[in-house]
């Protein structure tokens, strides 16, 4: 995925100022900047909740027209929320398996009708949704109305929902915000096994430095809206800009 | 005294069917209040005019009759066909749908993310504009509806319990039909929302919008299935009581005592609608029954607010509506 000089403005804030990088296929991309760079916005712009007024966005290669959130997660684009977005009413089990619609046939008529194919193709989808389920070991909260469970396991739902549309790009905003260090470790670990096993492109937002600098492959830095740098972990870390954004510039 | 007992008994079943036809108004409301967090005030007038058009395609009427005829000058009024039963109810749920997707393109698509409270305002707009347009539509005379649904007294039940009793209770056949049908349609929505994957698709809008988009629900495709069921529910409600008391323009008002139905069973529950529209309509008619020749009669217009009232003042969430639980 590439992003072309993207603009973003709120009447008369710009969130997003010509800011162009590349997500490349098959690896973790981290985003970080301080509080109101704009990482969230460019999230938002990438799973089409907001539409950039300029630049443009070119996924496998091809233009993306401007279309609707629900389409962009058909062409294979899945995310999580900062502030946890669980369908709060529902199992763990429900949540996850609607994170399969794009795998579904949307026929609304036939599954109606015909009980049989609807039902079998249930059983398929809750099949992929068990794997799933094993893999992020949430089997014990199976049947579980997330809005009960602690905050940890509603974010590791929240990964399983998104998983469960074999995504090829994957969006996290935080996954590990506000957890303990027992409990980043865990999600540090799905985040490489899901990069490894299903070659999954990853790009996360992520305040805590250590996970950003051990799990990323690359890291894209943020201030004000623009982009500052660009590269690997070691490389940014000790870019002059960078330092500068997060720990302020000396006047002398 | 056993006659009376009975007599008792007797008041308490058939308002136990009336209760089925408050339900069945509830029922729509609670339907589209889950799935998309908006109660819809126009929900009564849906029933009506889907009675309406029902009984216009049954005999055949013309639309916009009265208005064809001020403008042309002409005198029409019926194409002059009788249609069967069974094909009248297959196109008035037709129009049905097609008043969801009408609504959702001109109204809804345009209040997506907007305040419950504006969307609220909306339906007030929709249920006055659908008034006039059935009035316009199809006229604002009372109408018969008769798509050969068994009314009447039920001889054989009058009969087995005057055998059993000594004392024939009367109920209308109507009712044990409306009864049989609500409980047909509650269990299919709740199997329905429950276990398919549009049902699934509906809870997730319910919960949250902008994660139901980001797993590529589209929205807008689900308001129109929400607004279709109730438009189906709308349209059970309406034969129901436009076959007991005929089609007229007073059934949109059956929605107001839908409220306390909704306040009984809680905003959020299928089964809630159901008791209490049962609870409402029995305890109303006991209510008249027992009390009303002492305190002067007429209960039967405020019993149900005032029931209402008093859950709200101890259990506002409804006998079966979720806790509404604030995180600080």
């Amino acid at each position: 995925m590439e992003i072309e000089n993207v603009t973003l403005r709120f009447g008369g804030v710009t969130a997003l100022k010509d800011v162009s990088f590349d997500i490349l296929e098959g690896e973790i991309c981290a985003i970080i900047g301080p509080n109101g760079a704009g990482k969230s916005s460019m999230l938002n712009v990438i799973n089409g909740f907001y539409h950039p007024d300029e630049g443009q966005i070119r996924f496998r290669g091809e233009h993306r027209p401007t279309l609707p959130p629900y389409r962009i997660a058909h062409m294979g684009i899945a995310r999580t929320f900062q502030n946890i977005a669980l369908f709060r009413g529902m199992t763990t089990l429900d949540n996850v398996m609607t994170g399969r619609v794009t795998r579904m046939r949307p026929n609304l008529m036939k599954s109606m009708l015909w009980w049989g194919s609807a039902e079998r193709e249930e059983s398929e989808n809750r099949e992929f949704v068990e794997r799933i389920i094993d893999f992020l070991e949430i089997q014990s909260i199976r049947k579980t109305l997330v809005g009960r469970l602690p905050y940890g396991l509603q974010k590791r739902v929240e990964l399983g929902r998104a998983l469960a549309a074999e995504p090829s790009l994957l969006l996290l905003d935080e996954p590990m915000a506000g957890m303990n260090v027992e409990e980043k470790e865990d999600m540090s670990r799905f985040i490489l096994d899901v990069n490894d096993e299903f070659g999954t492109t990853i790009a996360l937002i992520e305040h805590d430095m250590g996970v950003v600098m051990d799990i990323s492959d690359r890291v894209v830095v943020m201030d004000y809206g623009r982009k500052i740098a660009d590269g690997p972990p070691d490389e940014v870390r000790n870019n002059q800009t960078v330092i500068d954004a997060y720990l302020g510039v000396q006047h002398d | 005294m056993l006659e009376q007992l009975l007599f008792g008994i007797e008041v308490a079943l058939n308002g136990l069917m009336t209760g089925v036809l408050y339900a069945l108004v509830a029922l729509g409301f609670v339907l589209i209040f889950k799935a998309s967090g908006v109660f819809n005030y126009a929900q009564g007038v849906m029933a009506l005019f889907a009675a309406l058009t029902l009984v216009g395609f049954q005999n055949g009427q013309i639309p916009f009759a009265h208005l064809i005829n001020a403008v042309l000058g002409t005198n029409v009024h019926h194409f002059g066909w009788h249609l069967p039963a069974l094909l009248s109810v297959v196109m008035a749920l037709a129009s049905m749908v097609l008043l969801a997707v009408i609504v959702e393109r001109l109204m809804l698509k345009y209040l997506i993310n907007q305040e419950p409270v504006i969307l609220f305002m909306a339906t007030i707009g929709l249920a006055y504009f659908l008034e006039g347009f059935g009035d316009m539509m199809w006229g604002s005379e009372v109408k018969k509806l008769d798509i050969g649904l068994p009314v009447g007294p039920s001889d054989s039940i009058e009969s087995f319990t005057y055998d059993l009793f000594g004392y024939g209770f009367f109920i209308d056949r109507l009712d044990i039909v409306a009864a049989i049908v609500a409980a047909l349609l509650v269990v299919t929505l709740t199997v329905f929302s429950q276990y398919s994957k549009i049902g699934r698709a509906l809870r997730a809008v319910a919960d949250d919008h902008q994660a139901a988009l980001s797993v590529g629900i589209s929205l807008r495709f689900i308001w129109v299935v929400v607004w279709s069921i109730a438009g189906f529910v709308a349209l059970v409600a309406g034969i129901m009581w436009g076959a007991k008391s005929g089609v007229q323009f007073s059934l949109s008002l059956i929605a107001l005592k839908a409220l306390p139905v909704l306040m009984l069973g809680g905003f959020t529950s299928i089964p809630g609608a159901i008791v209490g529209g049962l609870i409402i309509g029995v305890g109303e008619k006991l209510f008249d029954f027992l009390l009303g020749p002492i305190i002067g009669g007429a209960t039967e217009n405020w019993f149900a607010y005032v029931l209402a009232l008093l859950f709200l003042v101890f259990r506002p969430q409804g006998l079966f509506g979720e806790r509404i639980i604030e995180r600080v």
